[in-house]
Formats: C-alpha cells, sequence, structure tokens
C-alpha cells in the first residue's frame, strides 16, 4: 500500500501540496515514486519562474521511466530542493520530507483532494 | 573521469590506456608541397587531443578482441521481435565493396554517376510496386527517420491543402515509443487510440475521435503482437472520409512481400526498414535506411531532389522540386551503399523469393508458437504472422523469475534474447520473430532452451537471477551508470 | 529451394502439420479474410543466382565513372587506411543489433565509449552521443535541442554560410510546426554578424553556424559566444572534425553544441552515404542530447562494463514528450571513426590535416599565379576554396577540360544552393591523398585553359 500523509492536498497527477498562506511546497507521492523505481535523476525548475496550474515545471527519470511533474497548483518558484542534484534517490527514501520546490503567490486549484480522496482515487488505478 | 579499477576488473582495456608515446599505426609519405604559412593565432588550435598511440597491430588486436565480446547474427539465432534480425547475405557486401560504388562522389557530374542514379530509381520502382504506392524517397536514413520524413510529407501535403488544421496524428497505445516521438516532432499532437485486447484497433474509439482536426492514423500491420489488422479495409474508408491520411510503418513489412500490399490496404504513405526487411546489416545500431514511399497525390511533397528517368535519352538525372518538396531530411541522397546491398538482395531474390521469404517468416513464427504454447501462454493464441508475445507472468507470480531473467538464460545456451517487455499492453511480455533464415533445428533447439529453462525457474529460481554466467561479464548496475554518468575517458 | 531460406521440402512439410495448416498459402487465411490478399505475382523479375546478381550491379557499378577528385562540398577524398575496413566489416560488430544485452554486447559498447571521447577529445565538449545519421539531419537536431531547452521559443538563427544542404534540413524540420528558421546574412563569404543581436529575439532559442563553412572558409567566432550568451540562446557550431585539428575546437570557441559529419574519418565516399553525424555538449546539457550513449558502469562482480545510459531522454520511453525520435543511428560508422583515429593518433589526424592545408593552399597560390581569382574571400580557408570565373561558360570549358583529362576538378557552387546566381563559381577541395603530380597537372591544365 503507498503511503498517504493527513493534512496534505494531492493531485492526480501523483503530487502532493502542502499550503501553507501564499506559500506551498510540492513533491511527488510514494505511490508515484513507486511507480518510477530507482529515482536517478531530477530536473528542477528555475528560482523566480512562474508556472500556472497543469504546466509542465520538473522531470523525474529513474533508469527506465521518465516523468514529468506537472504542477498542482500555480504561482512563482521561490525555492527548490537542490540536495536532489545529488543525490536523488532522497525521493525513493522519503517522497514527503523530500520535496521538489516551493512556490509563493500561489494559486489552489479547487479539485485537488485530500489524504481520503486521493486514497480513494488509488484504489480506483488496480 | 574514468574511475581506477584494478588491472583484474578491466575486461578489455581501452586503446587509449595502452598508449605508448610515439607508437603510431599508419604513416603517411612526407609532405610533398611546400608547407603553407601557419593558420592565424586568431583561428588556430591551442589544445591538443588525447587518442590512442597504437601501432597498427595493436589497434587490430584491440578492435578484434572487441569483436569477440559481440553478438550478430553470423553467430547464432537471433529471435529479436520487431527487429527483423534475418541473414545478411555476404554477396550485399560484395556489391557495396565495389569500387564503382563505393568511391563515387555524391557531386560528380550526372553523367559519371549513372550507375547509382540507375540502382535507386529502380531500388523506388520495385519496392514502390511491393507496397502498393506510386513513388518514393530513399533519403530517410534510418525506420524513425523514415517515420519523420513521410509525417513532413503529410505535413506538407496539408499545407499545400491549406489544411493546416489537421494537426493531430492518431496512434494506437499498443505502438512503439517512436511513432508518437515522430508525430510530435513533426508538430502534430499526438491522440492515443484504444486497442483491444489483441492490440487490433478499436474502431469505435477510432470513429469518436475522427473529425476535420485529424491529419492521419499510424499504424503497424501486422500489429505490435504480430495480428494482422483485419478490419483495416474498414479503418481505411473511415480515415478518408473523414479526411485523414494512413500511414503504414513498415517495421513488420517482412511479414508481407508478395502476400499483401499496404497501399492495397487504403495506406498512403509507407516507409519500410532496409536493414530489417531487406536483408542490409544492423551493424549494431546502424546505419540503416528509410525509403518512404507514397500514392500519386502525395508525390509532389516528398523530398529532393527527386530522381527521374529520361526515356529519350536513356538517362537518369535529378530534379529539384522546391515549389512542392517539404525539402531535405539528410545531407545528400541517403545511405547509398545500404541501398546497394538492399537492392542486390531484391536482385537475387526476386518476386517469387520475396514471397517466399515473407511465407517462411510467418512459417517459422507458427511453427515456434505452436511448440512454445505448450510451455507459456501466448499474449494473445491464433494464427501470427512473422512474429509472436509470451506473457511469462504466472512464472513470474510462481517462481519470482522474470521475463528478463529467462532471456538472460537464453543467452548461456548461446540464443540472442528475444524483445523483452514490448509492447507493454502485455506483461512480462518476451517477443519472438526467427525469420525466414532459420531452419527447423535452430528453432527446434531454441524452444527445447525455453523449455528447459521453465524447469529451472522453478528448480533453481537463483540460477536465472544470476544468468547470465557464460558471458564476459555478470549483470550490469544500471543504475550507478544513469545516476553519475562516466560517458568518455 | 529459395537463397538464404534453409527449409527442404520435408521440413517445410513437417512444419505445417506441426502448426496444423496445409500450406503456406493457409497462414495467411487472415489476410484473405480481411480482403487484403494480393491475387497476382508482383510485377518484379524472378530471383537470379549470385553469380547473375552479381553481373548486374557490377555492370551498373561500371556505368559510374572515377576521376582524380578535387570534390568537397560535404563528402572528401581522404586516405582510408587498410585496417580500417577490414576491422570495421568484422561480422560481431556488421550483424549485432543495437547493444541492449551489455552482456554479449561488451565489445560494440566499449568502441562507442571510445568513439564519444573521440569526438569530445576532438571538440572539447564534455559529453557525445553515439552518433547522429549525418551532419546535415544534426544540424536540425541541434535546434531541436535548442527549442527544447528553452522555454517558449520557437525561433533559430542560422548562418548564412552553412552548407545549403543543412539549412535545407533544418526549414524541413520546422516546416508545419510553427517553429521558425532565420537566415544571418554574409559578407565577403562569412557571417556579418551587424543583425546577429536583434535575429536573437525573445523567442530565439540558438544560433548555430558552421565552420569551415560552404565555401571553405573559416568563420572568426571571436566574441560571438558572449553574444548569443547573453540573450540566453545556444550556441552550436558544426565543424569538419578532421579541420579541428589545426583551427580551434568548438569548445574553445564557447559554443554549448559541437556537430558535424564524420564521414572525413575514414568512411568511403559512397555517393553521399553512409555517413555519420557527431554531436557533442557541455556537460550541463547532457540529459538534452539526442541519441543513444554509452556510460561507464560495473557489473555485479565489480568489474568495468559499459551500458546503453540515460535511456530515459529516449523515443522508446518519453514517446511523444521526447524531442528527438532516433534510434537507430550510424553505428558501424562511428566504429569506423574510432578505429581511423585509433589508427592515425592525434599526430596522424594533424598530419592529415594539416597535409590537406599545405596542398589545398599550393594548388590555389598556383591558379592564382595564373590569373584565376581563387579563394578571393578575405578569410582564411583549410582545405577547400572558391575560384570564381568569368562565366558560367567559362567555368564549364575548364571542368570539361578537366574531366576530359581524367580531373573532377571541383563542385559548382549552384549544385548546392540552387542558385542560378553561383553558377560561375568552383568550389576546389585538396585532400592529403592528392599528390604533388596530381596538383601539378592540374595547374598544367590550367594554364592552359587560362589562355
Amino acid at each position: 500500500m503507498s503511503k498517504v500523509i493527513e493534512g496534505l492536498k494531492y493531485s492526480k497527477d501523483h503530487e502532493w501540496v502542502k499550503v501553507d498562506g501564499t506559500d506551498a511546497t510540492v513533491g511527488i507521492t510514494d505511490h508515484a515514486q513507486d511507480a518510477l523505481g530507482e529515482i536517478v535523476y531530477v530536473e528542477l525548475p528555475e528560482v523566480d519562474s512562474q508556472f500556472a496550474a497543469g504546466d509542465d515545471i520538473a522531470d523525474i527519470e529513474s533508469v527506465k521511466a521518465a516523468s514529468e511533474i506537472i504542477t498542482p497548483i500555480g504561482g512563482t518558484v521561490s525555492e527548490v530542493n537542490s540536495e536532489l542534484d545529488d543525490s536523488p534517490e532522497l525521493v525513493n527514501e522519503d517522497c514527503y520530507k523530500n520535496f521538489v520546490y516551493k512556490m509563493r503567490d500561489i494559486e489552489v486549484p479547487s479539485d485537488l483532494m485530500d489524504a481520503k480522496g486521493y486514497e480513494a482515487y488509488l484504489a480506483t488505478l488496480k | 573521469m574514468m574511475d581506477e579499477f584494478a588491472p583484474d576488473m578491466i575486461i578489455e582495456p581501452l586503446l587509449v590506456e595502452k598508449a605508448v608515446a610515439g607508437r603510431r599505426g599508419y604513416l603517411f609519405p612526407a609532405l610533398d608541397v611546400p608547407a603553407a604559412p601557419a593558420l592565424d593565432s586568431r583561428y588556430a588550435r591551442t589544445g591538443s587531443a588525447r587518442l590512442p598511440e597504437a601501432s597498427e597491430l595493436d589497434t587490430v588486436r584491440h578492435f578484434s578482441r572487441l569483436s569477440t565480446m559481440a553478438y550478430g547474427v553470423d553467430y547464432g539465432f537471433y529471435p529479436l521481435g520487431s527487429c527483423t534480425m534475418k541473414y545478411n547475405p555476404k554477396v550485399n557486401e560484395e556489391a557495396a565493396s565495389l569500387d564503382g560504388f563505393a568511391s563515387v562522389h555524391p557531386l560528380q557530374d550526372e553523367d559519371t554517376v549513372q550507375g547509382s542514379l540507375a540502382l535507386m530509381y529502380r531500388t523506388i520502382e520495385d519496392l514502390s510496386e511491393l507496397v502498393g504506392m506510386k513513388w518514393g524517397t530513399l533519403q530517410g536514413c534510418a525506420g524513425a527517420h523514415g517515420e519523420y520524413t513521410g509525417l513532413k510529407t503529410i505535413r506538407t501535403y496539408f499545407l499545400h491543402r491549406n489544411e493546416m488544421n489537421r494537426n493531430k496524428i492518431l496512434i494506437p497505445v499498443s505502438a512503439h515509443g517512436t511513432n508518437p516521438a515522430s508525430a510530435s516532432m513533426n508538430g502534430f499532437e499526438v491522440v492515443q487510440v484504444a486497442s483491444d485486447e489483441r492490440g487490433l484497433v478499436d474502431i469505435e474509439d477510432l470513429k469518436s475521435k475522427l473529425d476535420e482536426t485529424v491529419a492521419g492514423i499510424m499504424l503497424t500491420n501486422p500489429n505490435t503482437l504480430g495480428l494482422f489488422e483485419k478490419d483495416i479495409r474498414k479503418i481505411a474508408s473511415l480515415v478518408h472520409e473523414a479526411g485523414g491520411l494512413l500511414y503504414y510503418d513498415g517495421a513488420n513489412f517482412n511479414a508481407l512481400m508478395g502476400m499483401a500490399r499496404p497501399g492495397d490496404m487504403g495506406f498512403d504513405v509507407v516507409h519500410l526498414n532496409l536493414h530489417k526487411t531487406f536483408s542490409t546489416p544492423h551493424g549494431g545500431g546502424g546505419p540503416g535506411s528509410g525509403p518512404v514511399l507514397v500514392k500519386e497525390e502525395l508525390v509532389p511533397y516528398l523530398p529532393q531532389p527527386d530522381i527521374v528517368f529520361h526515356k529519350s535519352t536513356g538517362r537518369y538525372a535529378f530534379k529539384w522540386n522546391p515549389k512542392t518538396s517539404c525539402g531535405k531530411v539528410s545531407g545528400f541522397w541517403g545511405n547509398f551503399l545500404v541501398i546497394v546491398r538492399a537492392y542486390t538482395y531484391i536482385l537475387c531474390m526476386g518476386s517469387d523469393g520475396l514471397k517466399a521469404a515473407s511465407q517462411h517468416a510467418v512459417l517459422n513464427a507458427n511453427y515456434m508458437q505452436a511448440a512454445l504454447r505448450k510451455v507459456f501462454p501466448v499474449a494473445y493464441d491464433g494464427l501470427c504472422k512473422h512474429e509472436f508475445v509470451l506473457t511469462l507472468e504466472a512464472m513470474k507470480e510462481e517462481t519470482g523469475v522474470s521475463a528478463l531473467d529467462l532471456a538472460k538464460g537464453l543467452v548461456d545456451m548461446g540464443i540472442h534474447p528475444p524483445t523483452m517487455y514490448f509492447p507493454m499492453i502485455v506483461h512480462e511480455a518476451l517477443m519472438f520473430e526467427p525469420t525466414e533464415s532459420e531452419s527447423k533445428d535452430t528453432l527446434d533447439h531454441a524452444c527445447e532452451a525455453m523449455k528447459s529453462l521453465k524447469e529451472t525457474a522453478y528448480s533453481d529460481p537463483e540460477a536465472l537471477h544470476n544468468a547470465p554466467c557464460t558471458a564476459v561479464i555478470t549483470r550490469v548496475d544500471e543504475v550507478r551508470a544513469a545516476k553519475s554518468p562516466v560517458v568518455r575517458y | 529451394m529459395y537463397s538464404y531460406i534453409p527449409h527442404t521440402e520435408q521440413e517445410t512439410r513437417a512444419m505445417l502439420d506441426a502448426i496444423g495448416v496445409k500450406s503456406l498459402e493457409d497462414l495467411f487465411s487472415d489476410v484473405k479474410e480481411a480482403g487484403c490478399l494480393l491475387e497476382r505475382p508482383l510485377d518484379i523479375e524472378k530471383g537470379r543466382s549470385e553469380e547473375q546478381t552479381l553481373d548486374i550491379i557490377r555492370g551498373l557499378a561500371a556505368l559510374n565513372i572515377k576521376g582524380v577528385s578535387f570534390l568537397g562540398a560535404g563528402s572528401y577524398d581522404h586516405v582510408i587506411p587498410s585496417a580500417v575496413k577490414s576491422l570495421s566489416s568484422l561480422p560481431a560488430f556488421s550483424t549485432a543489433y543495437t547493444p541492449y544485452q551489455p552482456e554479449i554486447s561488451q565489445g560494440v559498447l566499449e568502441a562507442i565509449f571510445e568513439y564519444q571521447s573521440l569526438i569530445c577529445e576532438l571538440t572539447g565538449m564534455d559529453v557525445s552521443n553515439a552518433s547522429l545519421y549525418d551532419g546535415a539531419s544534426a544540424a536540425a537536431e541541434a535546434a531541436s535541442l535548442a527549442i527544447a531547452d528553452k522555454r517558449k521559443s520557437s525561433r533559430v538563427v542560422l548562418s548564412g554560410t552553412m552548407h545549403p544542404f543543412a539549412i535545407q534540413c533544418v526549414k524541413t524540420w520546422a516546416l508545419g510546426t510553427g517553429r521558425e528558421v532565420v537566415v544571418l546574412p554574409e559578407k565577403n563569404g562569412v557571417n556579418d554578424y551587424s543583425s546577429l543581436e536583434s535575429l536573437l529575439d525573445d523567442s530565439a532559442a540558438a544560433f548555430i553556424a558552421q565552420s569551415p563553412n560552404r565555401y571553405g572558409y573559416l568563420e572568426d567566432f571571436t566574441g560571438v559566444a558572449d553574444l548569443v550568451h547573453s540573450r540566453k540562446c545556444l550556441f552550436a557550431i558544426s565543424s569538419d572534425p578532421l579541420s579541428l585539428a589545426m583551427q580551434k575546437s568548438q569548445a574553445e570557441w564557447g559554443a554549448d553544441i559541437a556537430f558535424g559529419d564524420t564521414q572525413v574519418l575514414g568512411i568511403p565516399m559512397g555517393f553521399g552515404g553512409p555517413y555519420c553525424g557527431y554531436m557533442a555538449v557541455r556537460q550541463d546539457l547532457m540529459r538534452k542530447i539526442p541519441g543513444r550513449i554509452v556510460g561507464q558502469t560495473v557489473d555485479t562482480e565489480g568489474r568495468r562494463a559499459f551500458v546503453l545510459t540515460l535511456q530515459a531522454r529516449e523515443q522508446h520511453i518519453k514517446r511523444e514528450r521526447a524531442t528527438s525520435n532516433i534510434c537507430s543511428n550510424e553505428a558501424l560508422c562511428s566504429l569506423t571513426n574510432v578505429i581511423y583515429a585509433s589508427l592515425l593518433g592525434w599526430e596522424g589526424l594533424k598530419e592529415a590535416s594539416s597535409q590537406s592545408y599545405s596542398k589545398a593552399h599550393y594548388l590555389a597560390a598556383g591558379l592564382k599565379e595564373l590569373g584565376y581569382c581563387a579563394g578571393a574571400g578575405l578569410a582564411p580557408f583549410w582545405c577547400e576554396f572558391p575560384v570564381v570565373f568569368k562565366s558560367p561558360e567559362k567555368l564549364e570549358e575548364f571542368t570539361e577540360e578537366m574531366k576530359r583529362n581524367g580531373i573532377f576538378s571541383g563542385v559548382k557552387l549552384s549544385r548546392i544552393t540552387l542558385d542560378r546566381k553561383d553558377d560561375s563559381t568552383l568550389l576546389v577541395a585538396v585532400t592529403e591523398k592528392r599528390t604533388r603530380e596530381q596538383l601539378d597537372r592540374y595547374l598544367a591544365i590550367a594554364k592552359r585553359e587560362a589562355r
């Protein structure tokens, strides 16, 4: 069973968002990291660049798969987790602790799921 | 930078690692004209390059040893699905080595290259007849390059018809990844069409996606499971009614030579792989050749130059069509020496031999399938064409031995693994394409090998997790390679 | 019995029985049911014996006429050591598929690793792929890489002195896709940079140039990298790899992408192919470069091993999100390159390069002395230079007389530009393979023609 954490918001593309006022932290879910396998590379967005919800913002690669991170929220990138440059496997180790990027001045779409909703969604994926 | 390895951890040192300062493998005669003044320092290189310093014999031994650590069709059975690893006749090599072909410059006057032009012209003629098209181009240098060229021709056709609203290409989910990549390279939006469990196009889903924004559909037939698309005529009329075109990916054409033609099925554009169907060697990953053949209305939009024959003079010539052509996709006229090999094959086989080749390719696939279905379930059972797919899902669940493990086990039995994990709609897939080149006893041996490997999977799974054990190395750490890449010395 | 089909009649029968069908035709019942069976023989002649086939093929080869070649414009008659052909045609190399099974492909993989290293050494870049189709199509791949690297970009700026066929390849790549190709004007046979800054607008992703350029001239890229980078664009330079033994490498000019065609490194002219495109990039573009890449790793015993890596970039994984669709490339040609370079070594490459340079300058100087307008540009050239005739007719007379004497004296510029105004310009290329005697014969005929 994939780990899902209370208090976060989730997207159907398997990203999690932790909203904190007008700021937010984004990462990929346990389901996503497990599906990818051993992560070998994370391409991070540029700080200060702006994205709308639904834009491709970053890439995550394992040996046999490549996945884009679709940002579940809009905003301006305020920080990226540059530890992932050298140690992308941190995402496999703890995907909720090791975020990918943070945003400011965020816009949060209304269709993000809470933990319960996301668990139910995962159940529909066989 | 290179890591340090203890000597016994290195199978064959790089030639540069054995360099002896000052040693040379080839000597030029002394310069017989006055040396020109040195290049202005503004343009002159300052850095040197670290290259091997080796004698001719050092070099010969290095590459000869490397060649013993490789596996080609000449060494054994190579049932790699969708790759058509048939025998590469030696006469093809002799033809391509002829000085009259190998030493000819691409921009010689046309009256000095009539042989090359005639050969290319006749190759296009014969390929067009084989696939039921009007004419074509040989400029594509590989299968994917053929796809790019064919789709570019379609793009240009719609551009000239002022139908740029047609910006979608439909591709079945079961298609090879190259198809969507080729479509998006040409600026098309890729729309997936559902397949049924046999990988065949879901007609209802197709209907729902056809409208005035569709430029066409890309299909392989037989499809990626080796099955003939039985509704192809219906698909063709639906797509044509909607104003779209049909693109035939010739990856699997070895199943159909002389038996059926994409043009008669309703396709408008075809690319072929000369390095698959027409017996030119794969070269460890190229050079290939990806000719594109099209129906009459698309001919003006093919890459330029075209090759024409003037009946009155009996001469061949290039013809540039800048007004309608999509332009160029490679530097000159295509991979000519590969085309020489393919034309030699066509001459040698003839219409009867090509047909027999496809018939026996299909015979071999069905024979192997019949033997192996007693060992592993066939992903979709029934008559197959030139290839078939097994699923090892049950064995994986029961023993932990995966399709990959079993394939690696084949290596120890002198057989190249089949294609693994493709098509993606089949779990633990192994795809076999024996080709017509292989004899009954080779197929029997391979089937026996599969059977005994399955027994090993149940009796000693660990042995297969560690396979192969007879190769120069064991399995490699792919994560390490991708995480901190070392891609040069 | 047919060539290359081993089945005896008895075997075919036994196999049909095992399948449970009566005849080979019955194996195509599904094709028949679909209404797709071809009911007539193909309109292609029947098969032949090997000897009959060779007769036809040799006949075609004999229709091609050879001459002492001063032809260039993208294909050159350099020396090819005997060991090159002999090693590159070893069947384990030539009849292998792409090395997806590392355990039985170490030989191919190690050779590609050596090739990648060769390209990095020559260009000064950090990462090379395992090859592309050829130099001209590599230009389109460079454009594609740059567009993918810069968000919301759509334009590439090409130098107007690039090989016209390479420019055509990039324009074809852009055709119908919303991408825009803009060409920088030239002046005196080299780039005129006065409009470069304005052409590199916010939508631009790259400036792509070539040296030696279409006329054989070397481009002066002083300051260009800074300008291009200040516009947040990538700078790509195409260079003849043998010229890099003398002229500044792409890295020395500050380029981000190096590419070109490796035909000059041991590959026969072969009427234009197969050749081989090279591409190398700076470290930070490693995961954007198209094509296959071989990397070093270890096996389970800790031994050094090589494997195809960074595959997440490629079409079979990325599908429609991949920036290139390339799969098969020109592996056997890149193997040819690395064998050639191993035999010559750096000293040998420098010698091939500088002898070509000296011999070209000897010929150009000789022609000038005879009153020909040879190499008239302000920029230096390496092994190829233009000769401008007073009229297309004069050029025609010159080349015809040369041809009567067994000399292919040069490529008419309009053959590649397709522009009538270039009908009186001849591109003359000289390699280290041309002898003093051949050069003097060229000059002797030119002297007669000059009268």
